[in-house]
């Protein structure tokens, strides 16, 4: 119903203001208005074509090349094709499989758990007075707002193995809990940050904590737009918290949830800063996902940019599978 | 629970509380990175938890500002990366305002596409294309230079600044254009004159997302400089690691210094950020 008004308002403001303006009196000089849209968007576009297309054209190419230091060198020399050779060593690789595996898997934990923080922050905001949810946002704001690299870094202090917080909260528990839910009670000197399973751990609690509040404040925009006379009508009818959240709110907020599970699919695919504070850079191979093994390949010492670029094409493709859902919910919804 | 009037009472209390957890776990570490820029070393590396500076001292925060890191002042990583923050803004704000009038101003072919092309080219990872946008700068010489780094965030921040800014365009009223066209104003003039200062807070909102994206940026500034002089901060903080230890103090004084100014910014363009995001799936 809310799209069909969409669409209206997307027709009504069609070509007539053009129509217009061109009986209005203007100079001689000047482009013909046919023109003019393009004149606008040509320096944009160039600068997109150039920074996005282009080495995205690119970087499948590379993919296909074997680019190493004579390619980069000042006066490069034509690198030699291998055709799938990249990919096939690519496929054939330990690392592959690892990196694959802590990249989806990380991504699925991840924005399973963001999406359901910031659902029920959402929620509670909606539910809280005007005070204690102004109180609330700005609380989380400052989560949101610590640029990565800080947020990696605070992080991976509070996990410090001899002086961190986490270390020391756990050691509080008392004995008989912690080991009944860790099979351990002492915690100190537990290097958090060694180890792949924990190194992710931690990355876990650090990019949920930085992109839970995102979803918190849309999904309370989206709760704003719902009409509240269909949650009165929930109330006269007897119908539970739960009942009312699966038969009005998801209905409704589904479009933001779509745009929202994509958007942090996207985002938790291609985590890099916070895996290379927290990992210490690229010497954990074991802790290694896409980006950050494409990374590595390509920059450290030998650089093979093009089985980099193989990786960058794979993690690309996956990407871009996942936008084809962004990009075909917002067309549906919105106005373009 | 036989008396609704305390069941209300307890939901209500039950919402507080968890509201109250919330906060604590989103400002606990902010407020800890804080914390340990303000406490001296013995408070720092121990094991026992010390809720604040006992002591508070200003040696870490000094030290930072006055020895630097890596063997620069914290000064000049500060300027490196306000100038490619504002360069950034600069450069693509003239930019993103033609674009976001194009497509908000006037209907015409491939206009379906060009924004649908936004929306696609933001969902290529940068990181993936570093490999071939070094092989590019380090072609067009600009290795190891500034002005690298703000063309690629440039580059990499205008399609979702187009993105926010045609709806700010399009809130304008169309009249206001027409009648100063009618009242003989040129193009440019009702350019500049009617549009431009009304559409003025999206820009700013516009710009300081673009600066806030550019100041945080770390894989580009990580592969493109390789110059110490030219580190960007958060490039900078990963060099307070030696050997045995790290510089807690330090590295906490420091990043604090570079989030201050991304927590004010945000503060502005926070609700605009969501609804440019989100746009026309909140709407719908």
């Amino acid at each position: 119903m809310a799209q069909t008004s969409t669409i209206a308002r997307g027709g009504g403001d069609s070509s007539a203001p053009a129509r217009r303006r061109q009986k209005a009196p203007r100079r001689g000089r000047g482009l013909p208005d046919w023109a003019i849209p393009y004149a606008f968007l040509l320096p944009g576009l160039l600068v997109i074509a150039v920074l996005l297309l282009y080495p995205l054209y690119q970087m499948i190419d590379m993919s296909f090349h074997k680019v190493g230091l004579r390619q980069i060198r000042p006066n490069p020399q034509p690198a030699e094709f291998l055709g799938l050779q990249n990919y096939t060593d690519v496929f054939k690789s330990d690392l592959f499989w690892t990196s694959l595996r802590n990249t989806v898997v990380f991504a699925a934990v991840t924005v399973a758990l963001t999406l359901l923080l910031g659902t029920l922050v959402g929620l509670l905001l909606h539910r809280l007075g005007k005070k204690m949810s102004t109180f609330l946002i700005i609380g989380i704001m400052a989560a949101w707002a610590t640029p990565p690299t800080a947020t990696a870094i605070i992080w991976k202090w509070l996990f410090d193995s001899d002086a961190g917080v986490a270390n020391w909260a756990l050691n509080q528990l008392p004995d008989w809990l912690s080991n009944a839910l860790f099979g351990r009670s002492d915690w100190s000197g537990q290097p958090w940050l060694n180890e792949p399973f924990t190194i992710y751990l931690v990355l876990v609690v650090a990019v949920v904590w930085a992109s839970f509040p995102f979803i918190a404040v849309s999904v309370l925009a989206g709760l704003k737009a719902i009409p509240s006379e269909l949650y009165e009508a929930a109330r006269v009818d007897g119908s539970s918290p739960l009942r009312t959240f699966r038969k009005i709110t998801f209905p409704l907020l589904k479009p933001v949830f779509s745009v929202l599970l994509v958007l942090s699919i996207i985002w938790d695919f291609k985590v890099f800063t916070h895996l290379y504070v927290l990992a210490g850079g690229t010497t954990n191979r074991e802790a290694f996902n896409l980006p950050i093994w494409a990374y590595t390949e390509a920059f450290s010492a030998p650089p093979k940019m093009g089985f980099g670029a193989a990786i960058s094409v794979i993690l690309t493709v996956i990407m871009l599978i996942i936008t084809a859902v962004y990009v075909r919910q917002i067309v549906r919804t919105e106005d373009l | 629970m036989t008396n609704p009037q305390t069941a209300k009472r307890v939901r209500a209390g039950g919402l507080h509380a968890a509201a109250i957890v919330i906060f604590l776990f989103s400002v606990f570490p902010v407020y800890w990175m804080v914390a340990t820029a303000f406490k001296p070393n013995d408070e720092i590396f121990t094991t026992r938890f010390i809720p604040f500076p006992l002591a508070p001292t200003m040696e870490h925060v000094s030290r930072v500002l006055t020895k630097g890191v890596a063997g620069h002042s914290i000064w000049q990583y500060l300027f490196n990366s306000a100038v490619v923050a504002l360069g950034t803004v600069l450069i693509g704000a003239v930019f993103a305002l033609l674009a976001a009038t194009a497509v908000a101003r006037f209907r015409f072919r491939f206009r379906t596409s060009f924004l649908i092309l936004l929306l696609v080219v933001q969902m290529v990872p940068a990181e993936a294309l570093t490999i071939p946008l070094f092989l590019m700068i380090k072609r067009l010489g600009l290795y190891d230079q500034l002005l690298g780094l703000i063309i690629l965030n440039m580059g990499f921040t205008l399609p979702f600044a187009i993105w926010m800014l045609r709806t700010f365009v399009a809130a304008v009223p169309k009249e206001l254009e027409e009648a100063a066209a009618i009242d003989g104003a040129s193009r440019f003039v009702t350019f500049w004159k009617v549009l431009f200062p009304l559409v003025a807070p999206g820009l700013v909102a516009t710009s300081i997302f673009s600066f806030i994206t550019a100041w945080n940026e770390f894989v580009f500034a990580l592969t493109l400089i390789n110059d110490q002089g030219k580190y960007t901060m958060p490039v900078a903080l990963q060099y307070f690691n030696s050997q045995r230890s790290t510089d807690w103090g330090g590295i906490m004084a420091a990043s604090t210094l570079m989030t201050i100014p991304v927590i004010v910014f945000f503060l502005f363009v926070q609700r605009r950020m969501v609804s440019g995001l989100v746009a026309g799936a909140v709407k719908g």
